[in-house]
């Protein structure tokens, strides 16, 4: 077995995600990504279960690996009980592990997941945060959003809910010692190091494509949120 | 499906639901897109005379980085540890998370751990190095709506409304959609299954509604974690949410009711998206399909006030369900503060008749 391939197999995801997969296809045929996209969850197993290292490392620079949207409808179908979607975070977690991530335009995607909800993990204890959504990103919100964003602490307060303050309950602020404990949790488990990775492949990238590189939401961020070449579907 | 085969079905997937003394772990989409959701859950709970203990200390899960692949498996699994000792901490064995992405996260943690007590000992290490902290892993562990299925009947049995037209006498007529990670990834972890879940059919039933069955029951809302984040993506995510619309429209549902805080989300702004985009509504004249999360509809059929419940923070509007039901309400208070304070109100949509 080759190098990546054994740091493939490793991952626990895929010890658990795969047992000699008998191509059925029935995961590609419940699959909304597939319902959307090129794309074969059946197929990516069977890359995998070859363990055939250059179609391995081809895999991990594709586009195919991002189309997944990980809501595990194949984890139920399956009659081997087998996972596609549990190889999927497999693949694409060596993928940027390795910084192969940045050879795709979804695979680039991840520096703004990495700013967009990353960062609000660690700044306000929330995955997402109403004062940290850009509605100018999220027009699909809707003209009720517009509302509820001008008039957010009225309106939190007509609810009876906790916003902005240091008490339980819903919208409350993260204590600074809780973040502390969060921050630490990340360097300790590896969450900051594959962060930096993140970051510094993508300005790699940005680099050889001529894009200005900075942080939040500078150039390279727009380019990968928003890029779309249509040849996808 | 015959409705005996149901009944089969749905026996072999009973779970055990802890009766009291809850450790809530809030969810961050529910709190921030529906904020009154969570306080009507706990005044539920209140109500019913449950004891729930409500953590401040209590953060993200980290489920859509996770999902979204930005953050390894043993970050995840460590703030989860973190949140059982907050639990262990409190003195409570019962967890009840908010959040179906946290729900079918812990129920993974803790399948994974049965299996592979290693892994279980080195997120312990973690954790201790990390925090100080040790824990002990819950007795029980039930999604919020597990909890106010189970007192599905005391619910009804203290309301002021029935899910039925007051005009017709007929019941409403609902479309049930639960969250992929509540029962897709661990079947027998979910009440009824993952092909017949029962979890959101036996509030409807008791509260006096109709449950619809139509092809794209089973179909995911679209939310895909990076499909709906990244917004080249979102495509996946409103072509996900029209193909339950289409499907689901010719039953011609008065309300879909969910259990998942991303669900009701994206089934709500794609209504408007698709309207916008198209010109297309699937509701009556012209409206969308009000949706609701199951707090709000179990806080509709207690008679709590609609505005107190958050429904104004939906862009496809309520009042046709209320109306039908013959809930008493106040229009003109809908997008009011505090003592009536006059907060304006949004602008309206360019097709879907609000």
């Amino acid at each position: 077995m080759g190098k990546i391939t054994d740091l493939l197999f490793k991952d626990i995801h895929v010890e658990d995600g795969l047992s000699a997969c008998i191509n059925c296809g029935t995961c590609t045929a419940i699959c909304p990504a597939a319902g959307f996209y090129h794309y074969s969850p059946r197929e990516i197993v069977d890359t995998v279960q070859s363990k055939n290292e250059l179609k391995i490392i081809d895999l991990l620079k594709s586009e195919q690996i991002w189309y997944c949207g990980e809501c595990m409808s194949c984890k139920t179908r399956c009659p081997r009980n087998n996972t596609p979607g549990m190889i999927i975070i497999a693949l694409r977690s060596l993928s940027q592990e390795l910084g192969y991530f940045t050879e795709s335009e979804k695979g680039r995607q991840q520096l703004a997941v990495k700013r967009i909800i990353g960062e609000a993990i660690l700044n306000k204890g929330y995955c997402v945060h109403i004062d940290q959504i850009e509605t100018g990103l999220h027009p699909e919100q809707g003209p009720v959003w517009d509302w509820f964003k001008e008039n957010v602490e009225q309106v939190h307060e007509r609810l009876g809910t906790a916003y902005k303050k240091n008490t339980a309950g819903v919208m409350r602020n993260i204590a600074q010692e809780d973040l502390d404990e969060l921050d630490k949790i990340f360097e300790v488990t590896g969450a900051h190091d594959r962060f930096r990775k993140i970051e510094e492949f993508s300005k790699q990238k940005a680099r050889d494509l001529r894009i200005e590189f900075d942080k939040g939401i500078d150039e390279y961020f727009l380019h990968v949120y928003q890029s779309n070449c249509g040849k996808h579907y | 499906m015959i409705e005996e085969g149901k009944e089969k079905v749905w026996k072999d997937y009973q779970k055990e639901i802890a009766e009291d003394n809850y450790f809530y772990a809030r969810s961050c989409i529910r709190q921030n897109f529906f904020p009154g959701s969570e306080v009507a859950f706990l005044r539920i709970l209140k109500e019913l005379g449950k004891n729930l203990f409500d953590d401040p200390r209590h953060t993200t899960c980290t489920g859509i980085a996770y999902h979204s692949d930005i953050v390894p498996f043993d970050t995840t699994m460590t703030v989860v540890a973190r949140h059982f000792a907050l639990m262990t901490e409190a003195g409570l064995k019962n967890f009840v998370p908010s959040c179906i992405t946290s729900f079918g996260i812990y129920t993974e943690v803790l399948e994974l751990w049965r299996h592979h007590p290693e892994i279980e000992q080195k997120i312990k290490e973690n954790l201790l190095k990390a925090t100080g902290r040790t824990f002990e892993k819950p007795e029980n562990l039930a999604h919020s709506s597990d909890i106010i299925y189970k007192f599905r009947n005391e619910i009804a049995n203290k309301s002021k409304y029935r899910l039925v037209n007051k005009e017709t006498g007929k019941p409403l007529r609902v479309v049930e959609h639960i969250g992929c990670h509540y029962s897709k990834m661990f079947p027998e972890k979910g009440v009824g299954g993952a092909e017949y879940p029962l979890v959101l059919t036996g509030m409807v039933q008791a509260w006096g509604g109709e449950v619809i069955d139509y092809p794209e029951r089973r179909q995911c809302c679209g939310f895909g974690f990076r499909q709906y984040i990244v917004q080249a993506n979102r495509g996946y995510s409103v072509a996900c949410s029209k193909k339950k619309f289409e499907s689901m429209a010719p039953y011609k549902p008065d309300l879909i009711l969910t259990n998942c805080p991303g669900c009701p989300y994206f089934l709500d702004r794609w209504q408007y998206v698709v309207s916008e985009m198209e010109g297309v509504t699937y509701g009556e004249n012209n409206g969308g399909i009000p949706v609701f999360t199951y707090e709000e509809l179990a806080g509709m059929v207690l008679g709590y006030n609609p505005w107190d419940l958050g429904l104004q923070l939906h862009q496809v509007p309520v009042e046709p369900v209320l109306d039908k039901i013959g809930v008493q309400y106040k229009k003109e208070d809908k997008y009011k503060g505090v003592n009536g304070k006059d907060l304006g109100r949004p602008e309206s949509p360019s097709c879907l008749k609000i």
